[in-house]
C-alpha cells in the first residue's frame, strides 16, 4: 500500500509537465522543488536538531553568489557547482562554530546576526557582489548535454536534485546518526553522559543542513539566472522557517507541503490578492496559535481522530 | 576635524533613539524570554501613525506620545490575545511575533504607501545651537537629551518603585516571583505595553531625521538586537552602553567602511557573543 502509494506520486511527479498545462505552472512546481530542498535543509536543524536558524537564507544566498561568481569568471559548470558548494560549507563550518556557542533563542539570536552579515555584504559590498543591482549569468548550465533553457528540462533536473535531496533525509532519519541527532534535541544532557559528543553531533547536523540549502541556492541561481540581496534578507530566513513549521518540523512530507503551500501562496494568490505578504504573515500566525505541530501532522491527527470517532458509530450501525 | 564632530552627534542621536527603542525590547526579552521580533514594526507604525495625526492637526509632541499609545494598545492586544495563548513554547512566540511584523508592514505599505514620509522638525527645535564654539543641529541634541531623561526615568522606575521592585523580580526568577504573590502575567502586560509604547515614540522622535518609509523596520530590528546582545538582556545600562556603542559603530563605519559598514556592526556583536555570550552587563543565568 505505501508502496503503491510512493510510486503513484513519483509517476505524478515525474509527469508534472505533461499534465499541468502551461510553461508558468511548471516553472511554480520547479520553484516548490528547490525551495522543498532548502526547506528539507532547514528542517536537519529546526526540526531534528532543535535547534531553529533564522540565518539559513545566508547560506542559501552565499551558495548563489559564488556560483553566479564563478560562472562569470568564465568557468564551467562542473567547477561552478563544486565551487560553490565547497564555499558554501566552508561558511556553513564558520556559522556552525559561531552559532553552536548558544542553544535555545541564543542560536536563534546569532544566527539572525550571521545571516544579517551576509545581508549587509550582499548589498553594500559592491565590488564584490554588484550591490542591490545583484548578480546576473548567462544561462542555465547543460550537465551531460541536456540543455536546462526549457521549463520543462530544468523541472526534471530539479526533480533529481530533490529526490536525491528526500532519499538521503530518508537515510538521515533512519541512521542511528539520525537517532543520535534527536537524542541531542530531547535529551542533551542524557546524551552527553551516555559518551554522545552532543557539540559534535550539531556541528555534522548542521553542515548537512548547510549543504542542501546550498544545492537549493545554486538551483535558485540557475532557475532566476540572477540573484540579489532580497535572497539573503531575514525575510528569506523567515520564509524557509515558515515552510518548515507550516509542514510540520522533523517530519519528511511537512518540509515538501510547507514549500508547497509558501510558494503557491506566493505565486498564485499573488495574481488575485495585492496582500499576500499579509497573507503570508496571517498564516504563520494561524498556524503557531492553531495548529504548532505543523499541517501535515496536525491533519494527520485530525483525521485519525475524525476516523476514530466514526468507526465505533459504523460498528453499531452494522 | 569637523566632520568627525558631525559623525559623533549623528552617532550620539542615533545611540539616543536605540535606546529608546531597545530598552524596551530588553526588558521584553529579559521577563517575558520573547525576542519580540515585531519591536522594529512597532518603532515604524508608530512614525506612520505620527505623521496621520499631524496631518490631522495635532503638534507633534502630542501626535508622539499618542503615536506611542496606540502602538501601545496594539502590543497589549498582541500580548493578550496571541503571546499569552503561546506561553512557554518561545519558539512559537519568536514565530508568531516574526508572523504579524510581516502583517504590519503589509498594512502599512496599504495605508500609507510605499514614499518615504518625513516627519517635520518641530518648530522650536529647528535650526543650530553653538556649543563650546561649534554648530550642532538643535534637535539632534533635543533627542539625547530626551534619551538621557528618559534613561533616568526608566531607571527610577525599575529601581526606585514597587512596581519596579517586582519586575526586577520577574526577571530574576519569575516562578519565585509568582510564589511570593506577584502577578507575573500582568506584569508581561504592563512591561509589552511598556516596551512597545517606547519603540513607537522613539519611531515618532525619529522621524525627522529618518522619515518613515517600508523597510524602516526590518532595518530598526536588528540593530535592537545588536544592541540587547551587547548589553545583555534586561539590563537598563547594557541596553545604554549597547545604544551608543551601536551609534558609535554604525556611523563610523558607514564613514570609515561604506562597504562593509554591516560588518563593522556585527563583528563586536559575534565577538562578545562567543566571549560572553549573556552580554556585556548581562548577568549568567544557570
Amino acid at each position: 500500500m505505501k508502496r503503491l502509494a510512493l510510486a503513484a506520486a513519483l509517476v505524478l511527479l515525474a509527469t508534472v509537465p505533461l499534465w499541468i498545462g502551461g510553461t508558468y505552472y511548471v516553472n511554480i512546481a520547479s520553484q516548490i522543488l528547490f525551495y522543498a530542498i532548502f526547506a528539507l535543509g532547514v528542517n536537519v536543524l529546526a526540526g531534528y536538531a532543535g535547534l531553529v536558524s533564522l540565518g539559513h537564507a545566508g547560506l542559501f544566498g552565499i551558495a548563489a553568489y559564488s556560483g553566479a561568481r564563478i560562472m562569470n569568471d568564465g568557468y564551467n559548470q562542473l567547477v561552478v557547482a563544486s565551487g560553490a558548494l565547497g564555499v558554501t560549507l566552508l561558511i556553513s563550518v564558520i556559522f556552525a562554530v559561531l552559532a553552536l556557542r548558544g542553544t535555545g533563542l541564543g542560536f536563534v539570536m546569532i544566527t539572525v546576526a550571521l545571516g544579517q552579515i551576509v545581508w549587509g555584504v550582499a548589498y553594500r559590498w559592491i565590488s564584490i557582489t554588484n550591490g542591490d543591482n545583484g548578480i546576473a549569468i548567462r544561462g542555465r548550465p547543460s550537465p551531460l548535454g541536456l540543455s536546462l533553457a526549457s521549463p520543462a528540462g530544468f523541472y526534471w533536473a530539479t526533480l533529481v536534485v530533490f529526490l536525491l535531496a528526500v532519499g538521503s533525509m530518508a537515510v538521515f532519519v533512519a541512521s542511528p546518526f539520525g537517532a543520535s541527532v534527536r537524542g541531542t534535541r530531547d535529551q542533551p544532557r542524557r546524551m552527553n553522559a551516555l559518551g554522545y559528543h552532543v557539540w559534535m553531533i550539531r556541528f555534522i547536523s548542521f553542515l548537512f543542513s548547510g549543504f542542501w540549502s546550498g544545492v537549493a541556492g545554486l538551483l535558485y541561481l540557475y532557475y532566476n539566472q540572477f540573484v540579489s540581496p532580497q535572497a539573503v534578507a531575514l525575510t528569506a530566513s523567515a520564509e524557509a522557517l515558515l515552510m518548515v513549521i507550516a509542514g510540520g518540523t522533523a517530519t519528511l512530507l511537512g518540509p515538501i507541503a510547507g514549500a508547497a503551500l509558501v510558494v503557491i501562496v506566493k505565486n498564485v494568490a499573488s495574481a488575485y490578492i495585492e496582500r499576500w505578504n499579509f497573507v503570508l504573515g496571517a498564516i504563520f500566525v494561524v498556524i503557531v496559535v492553531f495548529m504548532p505541530e505543523g499541517l501535515v501532522p496536525g491533519t494527520v491527527r485530525r483525521w485519525r481522530r475524525a476516523v476514530a470517532a466514526l468507526r465505533p458509530r459504523v460498528t453499531a450501525a452494522g | 576635524m569637523n566632520l568627525w564632530v558631525v559623525l559623533a552627534v549623528n552617532s550620539i542621536t542615533l545611540g539616543g533613539l536605540l535606546f529608546l527603542l531597545s530598552a524596551g525590547f530588553s526588558l521584553i526579552f529579559g521577563l517575558m524570554k520573547i525576542p519580540n521580533l515585531t519591536h522594529g514594526s512597532f518603532f515604524m507604525l508608530g512614525a506612520y501613525l505620527a505623521t496621520s495625526l499631524i496631518a490631522h492637526g495635532f503638534d507633534f509632541w502630542t501626535a508622539a506620545i499618542l503615536g506611542g499609545l496606540l502602538v501601545a494598545a496594539l502590543g497589549g492586544v498582541v500580548e493578550r490575545l496571541i503571546l499569552r495563548r503561546l506561553i512557554g513554547a518561545e519558539l512559537a512566540q519568536v514565530l508568531v511575533t516574526l508572523g504579524l511584523s510581516f502583517m504590519i508592514a503589509d498594512v502599512c505599505l496599504l495605508v500609507w504607501t510605499g514614499d518615504p514620509i518625513r516627519i517635520a522638525t518641530p518648530p522650536a527645535l529647528r535650526g543650530a545651537t553653538s556649543v563650546m564654539g561649534l554648530g550642532f543641529p538643535t534637535y539632534r541634541l533635543a533627542i539625547s537629551l530626551i534619551a538621557v531623561v528618559f534613561a533616568v526615568v526608566l531607571w527610577a522606575l525599575l529601581d526606585r518603585t514597587r512596581l519596579g521592585a517586582m519586575i526586577r523580580a520577574g526577571v530574576d526568577d519569575p516562578a519565585m516571583a509568582r510564589v511570593v504573590g506577584i502577578r507575573v502575567s500582568r506584569l508581561f502586560t504592563i512591561v509589552f505595553c511598556l516596551g512597545a509604547w517606547l519603540a513607537g515614540f522613539a519611531g515618532v522622535i525619529g522621524g525627522p531625521i529618518l522619515s518613515v518609509y517600508p523597510g524602516l523596520d526590518q532595518e530598526m530590528l536588528p540593530l535592537a538586537l545588536v544592541v540587547v546582545i551587547l548589553g545583555g538582556s534586561g539590563s537598563l545600562v547594557g541596553s545604554l552602553v549597547g545604544s551608543f556603542v551601536v551609534g558609535f559603530l554604525y556611523n563610523f563605519g558607514q564613514a570609515m567602511f561604506p562597504e562593509l559598514a554591516y560588518v563593522v556592526l556585527f563583528l563586536p556583536m559575534l565577538v562578545v557573543l562567543v566571549v560572553r555570550p549573556q552580554g556585556l552587563f548581562g548577568r549568567q543565568t544557570a
